[in-house]
């Protein structure tokens, strides 16, 4: 099970922190600006195939800190966010993934998920016949049940949906419909935003959430992220294009490059890249 | 005088001294005896099916049926019959068999409503109507098969309903069919279902054990629909004992004009083998056949049908969902014949099924024969695993493996239940489909594939 469940609620986009106790009592012992991820010499392979993607990557991101990782496509990025949320299909060769100062490897998909952790995927699933609805509830109930708390009664349930999906201008007849079934790429990825404003993580992984959004609708969602943005809440945004990071401003931008960060910087790094392009770091122009 | 082939099982054997021994007094008159007679002949040239039949196949009677138990012959009204009667949840006009036998004091007979008349069969097998046997003999394809030929020599009782031209049901006639299950019994029955012009309604089917003794149930409906009507069909083989031997045959011929749908949920069962018979008698139809069959352990579970276009014009559809743990087998065996003159068929079959481990086996056999060249009609069959990409894209967000498992599952059967047209009976399904997951989820069985 989870050593160190986060208990830290915070209602939908409005961020506010209504029991940062565990938390207060974890940074009691450390330093003050804490470390919410750690990633530690990580190599990664597909699990039934000899072929290597992550080779020897290190990250930290701090508490509250807005981590981008920019680099070129096939470069590992989603890769690595598969790993850190704990997909099977990947064999970790060697390093570590600290959420909190505590393995996440030997957990699985959900453990992470009640942990903290969650990923916005860069293509998220369909499941046809599952409602969106019945979805929702069984994601905030069952990590509800891991964090030892009651079952959220239903008017309450949804009125937090419908409040979150109002800000994303997700209309109601999406939520009707069977999970991502038949939704646009961009409703999709709005999809995602809403699920991580109702599950209040602590480790935000968005995989290329700009990818298959219009300009309206890459505002609308980078305000749904920065409204999420607080202390206790750490991002990192994974994108192929500046563009996104002109609307969530990174307080730290890092190069990916064949399954390694080559370079870290602040965001003035993702402004050179836009410039340069990858080219650099291993791309084909 | 015929030369009798000298069968080979002590379940042949036994079958034919019970046959010997108890035709005399099983109900009918020339015309039925006369049935029975030419079915028993049958038998006994063919024997009990076996997997050498293309069409038995994957579920060899032969070997499954290693003694013919003691034909059923009276009602056991048991307390657990009872109890059972009482816990069950359909509304609408109750029509109860105790090992196959109509149990009149135990169904709603007050609850008859206006158009409908109900009869046993035991007294329709008496009654002087002149169509009688042309009705029981159902469509022509099934005409060759053992398991109905069987079913035709020794049915003893069921139901008789008619429902008259332009009749609308408010509610269904439900069905039940309990196994009293103190002692191991063969229990033969045969409903009959005719539907008037324009006639529509809900005929709900449920066949389930009160008590716990393996039986043997070789059970039939059949159906005549006329012009207009619009019948749905639903049978739940549930709560059954893993031994059981179960075949169930439903024959149907359709009117023109006419919607014909049946639904089958096999749960909870021991070895069940459906068949259906199905034939297009009148032009401008739509008949849909469509089930979800949950196994586990050893369990089996066989869909075999036929679907005659004899006329054309005619729209099938087939859907069937399987859903295959522990060391269960699945069957479908779905064939579609569209015969020369049936110009305009819409035919299409689909036959999909889940596979939990690795000792789970499926087999799907879906074909068609088609002999009109201006019609449309296509099949598939998929047996895949749980998509291990869903399972993480749920599991990520926090829903465990077994959650995160039964709500594709449920998901999965849900495409093939949603078309129960009863809100009520729907509803009941899908509760009967979800209890199954959780019970799987309370296991915390996952899929090892
Ligand atoms: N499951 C997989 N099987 C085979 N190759 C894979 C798999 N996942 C990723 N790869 C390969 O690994 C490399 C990195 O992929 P990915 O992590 O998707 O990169 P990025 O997200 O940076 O574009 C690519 O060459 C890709 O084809
Ligand atoms: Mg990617």
């Amino acid at each position: 099970m989870v050593g160190f469940v986060p208990t830290i609620h915070v209602f939908l986009s409005n961020a506010q922190v209504v029991d940062a106790r565990h938390r207060a009592e974890h940074d009691a012992a450390e330093h003050w600006t804490r470390t919410m991820l750690e990633i530690r010499n990580l190599v990664v392979k597909i699990a039934d195939e000899d072929k290597q993607i992550l080779n020897g990557l290190n990250l930290t991101v701090n508490d509250g800190e807005v981590a981008a990782i920019m680099g070129p496509n096939g470069s590992g990025k989603s890769t690595l966010s598969y790993v850190i949320a704990g997909k099977e299909d990947y064999e970790v060769l060697d390093g570590e993934i600290l959420l909190n100062g505590e393995n996440v490897l030997e957990m699985e998909a959900d453990q992470r998920a009640a942990a903290g952790i969650f990923l916005a995927f860069q293509y998220p699933l369909e499941i046809p016949g599952v409602a969106t609805m019945t979805f929702l509830k069984a994601a905030m109930n069952a990590q509800r049940k891991a964090r030892g708390e009651d079952e959220l009664l239903t008017p309450d349930f949804i009125k937090a949906v419908n409040s979150a999906a109002d800000k994303l201008g997700i209309a109601k007849d999406m939520l009707r419909r069977p999970l991502n079934v038949g939704f646009s790429g961009g409703e999709k990825k709005r999809m995602e935003i809403l699920q991580m404003a109702l599950l209040s993580p602590s480790m935000c992984i968005l995989d290329e959430t700009d990818s298959g959004l219009d300009i309206d609708a890459l505002r609308i969602v980078a305000e749904g992220v920065n409204a999420l943005r607080a202390k206790n809440r750490s991002f990192l945004v994974i994108t192929h294009y500046q563009r996104l990071l002109d609307h969530i401003v990174p307080d730290t931008v890092h190069v990916m490059s064949n399954g390694r960060i080559v370079k870290t910087g602040g965001k003035e790094l993702a402004l050179e890249l836009e410039k340069s392009g990858y080219a650099s770091y291993g791309e084909a122009a | 005088m015929a030369i009798v082939t000298p069968l080979k099982t002590a379940a042949e054997q036994q079958l034919v001294q019970q046959y010997a021994d108890s035709k005399a007094e099983l109900p009918g008159g020339p015309a039925v005896r006369k049935l029975r007679e030419d079915a028993f002949a049958g038998f006994e040239a063919k024997g009990l099916p076996h997997r050498r039949l293309e069409s038995w196949r994957y579920t060899d009677l032969r070997t499954l049926l290693r003694e013919a138990r003691p034909l059923a012959d009276g009602v056991a009204v048991t307390a657990a019959v009872k109890a059972r009667l009482d816990e069950l949840k359909l509304e609408g006009l109750r029509l109860v068999l105790v090992d196959g036998v109509f149990a009149p004091e135990l169904s709603t007979l007050n609850a008859i409503p206006e158009g409908v008349s109900v009869q046993s069969l035991a007294e329709a097998l008496v009654s002087a109507r002149e169509d009688l046997t042309r009705i029981l003999a159902g469509p022509s394809v099934g005409n060759d098969d053992m398991g109905l030929a069987l079913n035709t020599a020794l049915m003893r009782d069921g139901v008789f309903v008619a429902i008259a031209d332009g009749v609308e049901l408010e509610q269904p006639i439900v069905i039940v069919s309990l196994a009293s299950g103190e002692e191991e019994r063969a229990v033969f029955h045969r409903s009959v279902v005719l539907a008037g012009q324009g006639a529509k309604g809900s005929i709900i089917e449920v066949s389930e054990a009160a008590g716990t003794a393996a039986q043997q149930i070789n059970g039939a409906i059949v159906f005549e629909t006329a012009d207009e009507s619009e019948i749905q069909h639903v049978r739940l083989v549930t709560r059954q004992q893993g031994a059981t031997v179960e075949v169930q045959s439903l024959l149907a011929t359709v009117g023109a004009h006419a919607k014909f749908d049946s639904f089958a949920l096999v749960a909870n069962a021991g070895t069940v083998r459906q068949q259906h018979f199905i034939r297009f008698a009148g032009e401008h139809s739509e008949i849909g056949l469509r089930g979800v069959n949950l196994i586990n352990k050893t369990q089996h579970s066989d869909v075999t049908l036929i679907v005659d276009h004899e006329v054309p014009h005619g729209i099938s559809r087939e859907l069937f969902k399987t859903i295959a743990g522990g060391e269960s087998t699945g069957v479908f065996q779905g064939k579609v014949i569209v015969r020369p003159h049936a110009q305009k068929t819409d035919g299409g079959m689909k036959s999909n099924a889940l596979l939990l481990n690795d000792g789970a086996t499926m087999f799907n056999k879906p074909e068609l024969e088609i002999f009109a060249d201006d019609v449309v009609c296509g099949h598939g069959a998929t047996v895949a695993q749980i998509d291990g990409e869903q399972l993480f894209y749920l599991m990520a967000r926090g829903l465990p493996r077994p959650q995160a498992e039964a709500l594709v599952l449920q998901a999965f059967a849900g495409e093939a239940v949603e078309f129960v047209a009863d809100e009520n009976v729907r509803e009941l399904v899908m509760a009967e489909v979800e209890s199954w997951l959780k019970a799987r989820e309370a296991a915390s069985e996952v899929s090892t594939v």
